[in-house]
This record gives structure tokens, sequence and C-alpha cells, in this order.
């Protein structure tokens, strides 16, 4: 194995967004540049509306830049196909979703199991019933998304995105809907991860504690990167 | 990659996860039952068609036929490998039969003992007796004579009669034999039937005879059929193949019109479960796309995906068809055990193709409905899917309801025996969900500036249908059309069938009386207002020969096709009027007018019976040239009539104005309506004119009844099941397509809106909903049925009223109440558990 420590893992150059809406052409991002190391464990923070979670999707190639491109492990995302992309995220990826979008007619378990299913694995129960226990579910593996609390659905998610051991992990306001006492688990959970697989975590967050235990911050406003410390 | 057994685990392991989720159960019943009425009606109409083909079969004498002007080998009449085929022979040709000094041409029959193979030869002791059953063929050395000819040469049973160098005895009178030979009534010389093993004692099949040679065949319709696929293209010239459908026209007639009622009935079924895929579809389609999205983007690619959801949709539609199909096939045999006795005919075993045609709307729709949403995922962002941007709002759920529909489409086009109603009913339903949509949506808009008006109870129901434009429109479209083609059965059937019934009265003609001379014609007409009979119409017929199309010479070397070869090689019957018979429709050109067309200022006119000209390749415009006793007639074709034969009327292949005629001989005919006591009347008929020869049609006339009625009856039945089908394919539909409605429900009970307000707003919705497309629907169904009236079964049809009525009140009704029981137990349930245990 090559030691790719010093190359960046995610690297955004010159990403710009533009959708067309009701109210004429929006600029959502504006020249986007910046790169994350291995192992990094990066904050974005921003207003509400200042364009994060597009910046996530688009870094996580779940959604097209209108200009510029990002580089996942020095490879151009956008220079592959839908399901190039989409390989790319089952070998490296994981991405906590703010709105969670865990599937209505599965158990939290089999949620869970899903991407590895999708790639083939024998294991799945085993490791979703394995990474369900890390977040505190182990007693509720067959429940329907409809019969968990907001916070459960969190971390039925969290543990649907760790599941693969990615090497690269977008959670976008993962604790969000939790508690005090469960956000701080969780967050405690995704460093944790960060620390023994080395995984670069990418997170989205209002709360300043967590950003102070990133090594790293990206400020977002009105689209354009206004701090990089 | 996935290879792709484990992409089938997936998607078993996906579907049996969505059963248990209870995500399919009320899609899968609204699928089954779907299915489960195709294959019923179809099964059902399968095996009365079947049936019916077999009745008709006894008017031919067998399944099928091959007539030559030649004997054939024994090899090309052997039944294909393995496959039991019954066999008779017939010889027939023209002859002079002699009785002391008369003499009589007929139409003679050696038969093989095992003919008819089909039905039975009936026989009476005396001519115009009771008859019954005959006890097999003439036996070695006797004939049976129709009335008609032991009239003629004035014999009865057990004098004997000459044919050829053979001396044979009457042993009976024919009444009754399955004819076929596609001989109308009137060209018939009267028959003479007697035993094949005296046809070479008679020394009449000379080489150049004219002598037909018919073979007949019976048996398991699929050795028939197999049969008649490899003798059809191996058929040389003068050989020709007859079925029922060749046999008798007024049989055929009635048959098609059998036919295209089934086929109807099949159709409407398979529209209807069209409807309820469509309705039930939408969720799961909504559903299944964040799905496929969410899949995506945990790393799934396009390919994997599509075949995790295509075999999805493939083993739920698979399921459905079985299931569907079992069902079917079980309640349609309920339906012989309820209806046997009734329908007084044996049904055969179905055939396989509704089966498949259930199984087609299963997957064919479901295919058709769910897959172009997901094919047009293959180059969106997964996250543009789940933020709803895929190509405009709706856009995908369009392109999905258009491919259903075409999947539909295609479907019904492939299954339909009768392309042109099949059409008429494709476009009908294009044209009627136009205007459901177009309606719909107008209403809507009208609407809208209602919702502030009206009190509080009214406005939740007009504001979830104002509000949701789209699902609207959509849902007046399906139930318009569902209630539509439930009219077209429920209401229709019943016109349309009457109407039929009326083609055959009870007293129809049951006499042909034939060879009146013209100077006889006010004699006998004298003759019957004497006798207290109904006075018959008479037409005068001229016999002639066609010997030119335009400049072409007319021979029967000319065809290759057996039966115009036929038609060439005899007479025609041509006639004058000046009226066009009530029953006939003039389809290309135009009928002469009062006075015209006589040949004084241009050339004569004439009018030629459609399927005549079809079949000798002539065309308006064309002159005629007929060969009339030794002089020749050239007229001009400037009308196509289309002749209803199925009515036992006088009708004729070709008419002229009257005076076009008046220089050949002509003799007159009629036919008329005798009541049974009367009889004797015609004996005396026969005696003051001894020249005029009576045809007794009352037997066939009774056999094509006793078929007609149990037709009747059965298209009857068939479409009750339809109805029946239909309403619970729609009521499955209905139910499939509440959620959303529910989870609304909930919603406005959380924030505090009272039970009666949710009922009364439930009930506004549905029930406008259902007045809307019921009323819209019955429009449809009458413009329908005036068109299959009019353009397919040829049948008077009045558009009634009350369709509207029915249609808007049942529609509201039926609607209201499916919705309304569908949604109710969101309000006898808390809200937070109706929310979590959807
Ligand atoms: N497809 C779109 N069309 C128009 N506006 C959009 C679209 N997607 C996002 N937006 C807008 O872009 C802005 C940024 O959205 P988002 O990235 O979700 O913000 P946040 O930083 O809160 O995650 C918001 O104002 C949102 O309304
Ligand atoms: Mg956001």
């Amino acid at each position: 194995m090559t030691d790719r420590s010093q190359y960046p893992v995610v690297e955004a150059r010159g990403i710009s967004k533009r959708v067309s809406s009701p109210e004429g052409e929006l600029e959502l991002l504006r020249d986007i540049q910046f790169s994350i190391l291995p192992g990094e464990a990066v904050a974005v923070l921003g207003a509400s509306g200042s364009g994060k979670t597009t910046l996530l999707g688009i870094l996580a190639g779940l959604d097209t830049p209108s200009a510029g491109t990002v580089l996942i492990e020095g490879a151009d995302l956008f220079a592959l196909g839908e399901d190039g992309r989409a390989g790319v995220r089952r070998e490296a990826i994981g991405f906590v979703f703010q709105s969670f979008h865990l599937l209505p007619t599965l158990t939290a378990v089999e949620n869970v199991m899903l991407p590895l299913e999708l790639a083939g694995r024998a294991d799945a129960r085993v490791q979703a019933e394995q990474w369900l226990a890390r977040v505190g579910l182990e007693r509720r593996l067959r429940h329907y998304p409809r019969q968990l609390s907001g916070g459960e659905q969190q971390r039925v998610a969290i543990a649907r995105a760790f599941v693969t051991r990615p090497r690269l992990l977008f959670a976008d306001e993962p604790t969000g809907n939790l508690d005090l006492a469960t956000g701080r688990r969780v967050i405690d959970l995704l460093f944790e991860i960060n620390r023994e697989q080395g995984t670069t975590l990418v997170l989205v967050t209002h709360d300043d504690k967590v950003a102070e235990r990133c090594t790293r911050r990206l400020r977002l406003d009105g689209g354009r990167l206004r701090g990089d410390a | 990659m996935s290879a792709p057994a484990p992409m089938l685990a997936l998607a078993l392991r996906m579907l049996r996860r969505d059963w248990r989720a209870g995500e399919l159960r009320v899609l899968a019943a609204a699928l089954v039952v779907a299915v489960a009425a195709v294959t019923a009606v179809g099964f059902f109409a399968d095996r009365i068609r079947l049936a019916l083909e077999l009745q008709a079969t006894e008017l031919l004498g067998a399944d099928l036929v091959i007539s030559a002007d030649h004997p054939l080998e024994a090899a090309r009449l052997a039944a294909p490998d393995g496959r039991a085929l019954r066999r008779a022979e017939a010889v027939e040709f023209p002859s002079m039969v002699i009785a002391g000094d008369q003499a009589q041409l007929a139409s003679v029959r050696a038969v093989s003992p095992d003919y008819p193979l089909r039905g039975r030869l009936r026989v009476s002791r005396e001519a115009y007796a009771p008859d019954a059953e005959a006890d097999g063929v003439p036996p070695a050395g006797a004939v049976w004579p129709e009335a008609r000819l032991a009239g003629q040469l004035g014999v009865a049973v057990g004098d004997t009669v000459e044919l050829g160098d053979a001396r044979l005895r009457v042993d009976a009178i024919l009444t009754v034999e399955p004819a076929g030979g596609g001989i109308g009534v009137f060209n018939l010389a009267p028959r003479l039937l007697f035993n094949a093993a005296d046809l070479a004692a008679t020394g009449l099949v000379q080489p150049a005879s004219r002598v037909r040679y018919r073979y007949l065949f019976a048996g398991e319709p699929d050795a028939v059929r197999a049969f008649r696929a490899r003798i059809e293209p191996a058929l040389g010239r003068g050989e020709s193949l007859e079925s029922v459908g060749d046999a008798r026209p007024e049989v055929r007639g009635a048959l098609d019109r059998a036919g295209r009622f089934l086929g109807l009935a099949t159709l409407v079924s398979v529209l209807l479960s069209g409807v309820a895929v469509a309705l039930s579809a939408r969720r799961f389609i909504v559903r299944h796309l964040d799905y496929c999205a969410v899949m995506r983007c945990l790393g799934a690619s396009q390919r994997l995906v599509l075949g995790v959801y295509g075999l999805q949709l493939g083993l739920l539609g698979l399921t459905a068809a079985l299931l569907g199909g079992a069902l079917g096939y079980l309640a349609q045999f309920g339906l012989e055990s309820l209806l046997g006795a009734l329908l007084e005919i044996d049904l055969p075993p179905p055939s396989a193709r509704p089966a498949l045609l259930g199984a087609g709307v299963a997957l064919v729709t479901r295919l058709g409905f769910a897959l172009p949403p997901l094919l047009h995922l293959r180059n969106v962002p997964a996250l543009r899917v789940i933020r709803r941007e895929l190509g405009g709002p709706g856009g995908a759920r369009l392109l999905s309801y258009l491919a259903g529909a075409a999947a539909m489409a295609a479907l019904i086009w492939w299954q339909a025996e009768d392309r042109l109603l099949s059409l008429y009913i494709l476009l009908g339903a294009v044209a009627a969900l136009a205007l459901l949509a177009a309606t719909a949506a107008g209403l809507i808009l009208l609407l809208r500036p209602l919702r502030h008006r009206v009190g509080s109870t009214w406005r939740f129901g007009l504001l979830s249908l104002t509000q949701r434009a789209g699902t609207g429109v959509m849902q007046v479209m399906a139930f318009g059309l569902g209630i539509l083609v439930l009219l077209l059965l429920g209401v229709v059937r019943g016109d349309l069938l009457r109407e039929w019934e009326h083609e055959l009265p009870e007293q129809a003609p049951n006499r042909f009386l034939i060879n009146i001379l013209p100077e006889q014609v006010e004699a006998v007409r004298a003759f019957f207002a004497r006798s207290g009979l109904e006075a018959p119409e008479l037409f005068p017929m001229v016999r002639g020969r066609l010997t030119g199309i335009g400049e072409r010479a007319v021979s029967a070397g000319l065809y290759e096709d057996d039966r115009a070869r036929r038609l060439v090689e005899r007479e025609f019957n041509l006639s004058w009027a000046a009226r066009a018979q009530p029953d006939n429709r003039i389809v290309a050109g135009a009928w002469w007018g009062e006075g015209e067309g006589g040949g004084g200022d241009g050339a004569a006119e004439l009018s030629v019976e459609q399927g005549l000209a079809e079949t000798l390749g002539i065309r308006l415009g064309d002159t005629l040239t007929f060969r009339i006793a030794g002089a020749d007639l050239r007229a001009r074709v400037t009308s196509l009539r289309e002749v209803e034969w199925d009515n036992f009327r006088v009708n004729f292949f070709v008419l002229t104005p009257p005076g076009v005629l008046d220089a050949f001989p002509a003799t007159w005919i009629t036919s008329l309506y005798v009541p049974a006591d009367r009889y004797p009347v015609l004996n005396g008929l026969v005696k003051a004119f001894p020249n005029v020869t009576v045809i007794d049609v009352s037997a066939i006339m009774d056999q094509v009844r006793r078929i007609m009625d149990r037709v009747a009856l059965a298209v009857q039945y068939v479409f009750l099941f339809t109805l029946i089908a239909g309403v619970l394919v729609m009521a499955a539909a209905i139910h499939a397509s509440l959620d959303e409605r529910v989870r609304e429900t909930v919603l406005l009970r959380t924030l505090g809106a009272s039970r009666r307000q949710l009922l009364l707003g439930l009930a506004t919705e549905f029930v406008s909903l259902g007045v809307v497309a019921g009323a819209l629907g019955a429009l449809g169904a009458g413009l329908i049925a005036q068109l299959l009236a009019s353009r397919v079964f040829h049948l008077a049809y009045h558009w009634d009223p009350a369709l509207w009525l029915i249609g808007a009140l049942g529609g509201g009704l039926g609607v209201g109440l499916a919705g309304v029981l569908g949604t109710r137990f969101v309000l006898n349930t808390p809200p937070m558990r109706a929310l979590r245990g959807l």
C-alpha cells in the first residue's frame, strides 16, 4: 500500500452551483476552493441557507456542480458518469443526510444492512447489528423508521453511513435532532472512528463545541467560502 | 459489479421486506383482483366462443371441410401425427333425377356412412310432415330426396327413381341436412342424398362431369387447428377450405356479432384493470423512486438498481398473474356451474390465451407504469431525485402514465380479435381521457375561488381537491374511465342486445316462394289476400352470368380464390328496386334517385353487395357486363351495399333501377312467415300455381334462432360477470389510492379538525370527484356506444339521457362511499397511532 497521507483526500476546485428558480437564477455556491487531507476532521459552518447541504452533496457526488470539479483521492469525480460516482461512494464514501432518508419499509437493521447488501457482502446482518449496538439501538433492530424517534432515526442513518467503513464520511447536521447527551455520544463516536480508522470527517454543525474539536473549520456565507481555519 | 444471482437474491429480499411492511398488500390485492377479473372474463368468454363455434359446426356438418373439384390423395387427408380426426366424405354433382315421365334437376350427394360428423340428418315419412332424427345415412339402394324434389317428381316413400344407370328406392324425405357448401337458399337445386356405395352404379361420375368432392373433418379443436395449419397453405387450384363461417351467412352474422360482444367484454375488462393498476401504482412509483435514489446515494450502480427493481416488479407481476389467474380460473368454473344448465350448451375447456392476457395485464402494465421513471433516473443526480427536481414537477409521473397507457393500448391491440372494435374503444378511451382531464382541470380552476366562500366544513374537501390539482385531475380521469366502461357494460349492453334480438323476430320469414311467373304476380297477391295471410312483398329476379368487369372478360380461370371461382361459374340473381331495402346500407357511392339511373340519359346503374365486390375485385365506377338469356347488359356500379344476411329477408347481390331489366325474362320471388297451423295454405298455393316452388327454411331458421338465443343469453351473462368484476376492480383501486388522503386527514385531525368536519370534507371531495367523473363517463359511454352500434355492430342505438343521471349519481355515490369508508378508520384512531401505523 502506498502512503496516501500527504495527498488530499478531497479537493474542491472552483465549485459553483447555480439553479433557476421562480425568482430567477440563484447562485447557491460560488467558486469554492479547498482541499482536505486524510484523517482530518472538518467542520462546515454557516447560517441556514448558506449552501452547506448543497456543498456536501456535490462533494459526495450526489449532485453536479455548474462549474469546477471535485477530486476524491486524486480522481476527478465529475469525469465519471452517475454510475462511476455511485461506485466511488460504494468504495469510499459514507453520507449522513440531514433528513435521514431511511427506507420506510425496511426495519432499522435492514436499513443499515442495505449498503453492505448492495456491495454483495455476506456478513451484512452481523455488521449491521454491531453498528446499531454502537449507536445504542440494540433494542430497536426490528423497528420501522416511523416507529422510531427523530434522534433514533438519526442514529440509524449514522450506523448506515459507518457500516461500510468508508474512508471519507460526510455528515449533514448529524446531531440536529438529538438531545444534548445523545448528540454528544454520536459526536464522540464520529471522532472515535476518525481516530481509530483514520476516516476523514466532513460535518456540518451549528455547535461551536463540536466545531472546536475539529481540526479545521470552513465557513460558508451566501454561497462563498469566507473562512478556512 | 454484482453478479445476477445476488441481484435476484436482493430483489427477493426487498420484495419480502416490502410485503412484510404492508407496503404491497393493497397494491397486490388490486393487482390480483384486476388479473382475476381479466382472466375470469377471458376464460368465460373464450369457452362460450368455443361452444358457439361447436354449435355452429352443426350447420356445416363438420369442424372443417375441404371442398375440391377433383379427388384428393389420401396422404394429404391424413390426420396430423398422433391426433385423432374423424373423417367423412361426400361427392356432389348436379344430375337429372327421373321418376316415370317426370325429370328434375337435383343436386345429388353421395355420402359415406359417418356423414355428417356434426349435427344430424333429419327425415320424415311424408313431405311437410313432422320429422325426426335419422338413423345414419340412406342405406345402399335408397335415396332421401328433399320434399321439394319429391313434390316435383311426384314420388313418395316406397317409390323408385332413376339416377343415371341406377334405380333407387325412396326411403324417406330429407328435412334437415347440415349442408354447408356456401350456396344460398335459392340457387340450390333440391337435394337428393344417397349412399356412396351406389355411386359407381350410377355411372354419373365421369372425368368431364362437374363434381365436387367434400371431405369433412371433426375432432379436438387443437387437432383440427393443427390439421388446418398444415393443409391450408398447401391448397391448390380448385381446392378450398370451408369452416363454419362460410357455411351460412346468417349464422356467420350472428357469430361475428357475438364474437364482437365477447371481445368487447374482454377488452373492457382489460381497460378496467389498466385503470386499477394506474390508480394503485401511484404510491408504489413515488415510493420506489425514493428507494432507488437512496440506493444510488449508498453506492448502487444504475444497473443494479434497475435490475433489482425490474426483478421486483417482475416477481410481483408474476405472482399476481399466477394468483389472479388461478382465481379467475376458479371463478369462471363457479360461473359455469351456475349457468351451464341455463345456457343449454356444453362449454369446452378454455384455451390458454386468457391466462396469458391476465399475465400480460400484470406484467406489461406494471412495467409500463413503473419503468420509465426509473430509466429516466439514469442521468439524474441522486440528490435531485430526493429533492424532487425530476425534469419539472410531475414530469416523470406523466411519462410513466403515458408509458403505462401505451402498454395498455399495445396489450389491447395484441389481444384484439376485432381490430375495428379495439380501435374504436381505444380512440374512445383516449378522447374520453382528454375530455375528463380538460373538464377536471377547468372545474378545479373554477372551484378555487369558491373555497373561500363556502363554510369551513366544505372547505377541507374543496381545498384538497383544488390544492393538488394534478392528483385531482388524475383521479377524475381514472374514475371517469372506470365509470365509462362500467356504464358501457351495464346500460348499453342491454340496449345493444335488445336491438340485436329484434333483428330476428319471431315471425321472420320461414318460407321462400320462387319461380313465380310475371303474369302470376297479381294472382299470387290475390291468393294471399284471400287466404288471410299477410301479403308478402314480391321481388323480380333475373338470372345472368357475369362476363366482364370493365374491359376485362371474366372467367373462373381468372381467380385463384375458390369462392370467387364458384361465384363466377354460376348465375347471379339480379333484381331491380326503386328504393334500397331498409336493412341495406350504402357503404360507397350513392343510391339512385327516383326515376334516375334507368340508362335513358346515360349508362344504366348497378348497386353491388360489398362482399361480392370484394371477392370478385369489383370497384365503384366499374362497368359490368352480364350475359342474360343470350343478350348482354352493360351497366356501371354506382353504389356498394352492405346487406344484413342474418334476417332471412330476400336480398340480392346485384340491383338495378326499375326499367333496366324490363327486356329480360324475369321470375318473381318472395319470402314470408307462415304460422305452423297455416301450412296447408301452401299446398293450395302449389296446386293453384304448379310452377311455383316453396322452399322451407324453418328448420334452418330454428337452428339459427336457437343458436342466436343462446348466444344472446351467454353474452348477457359474460357482460354481467364483467360488470361485477369491474366494480370489484374499481373498489380495490380506489382503496389503493387512498393512503395519501389518510395522511392528510390525520394531519387535519392533529390540527384540531372535528370528526364532523373531516367526514363532511372527505364526502365533499369524493362525491364531487365521483359526480364529475360519472357525468363525463356517462357522456363518453353514450358516445362510444353510439359509435360501436353504428360502426361495429350495425345496430340502431338511441342515447338515453338517463345514462347521465345514472353516471353522475352512481359515480358520486360509489366513489363517495368507497372514499369515505376507506378513510374513515382514521377518525376513530388516535392521530399518532394512525400515522405510525401507515
Ligand atoms: N434546487 C434548488 N432550487 C432553488 N433553490 C435551492 C435549491 N436547492 C437549494 N436551494 C436554496 O439554496 C440555499 C442553500 O440551500 P442548502 O444548501 O440546503 O442550505 P443549508 O446551508 O441550510 O444546508 C437555500 O436558500 C435553498 O433554499
Ligand atoms: Mg442543510
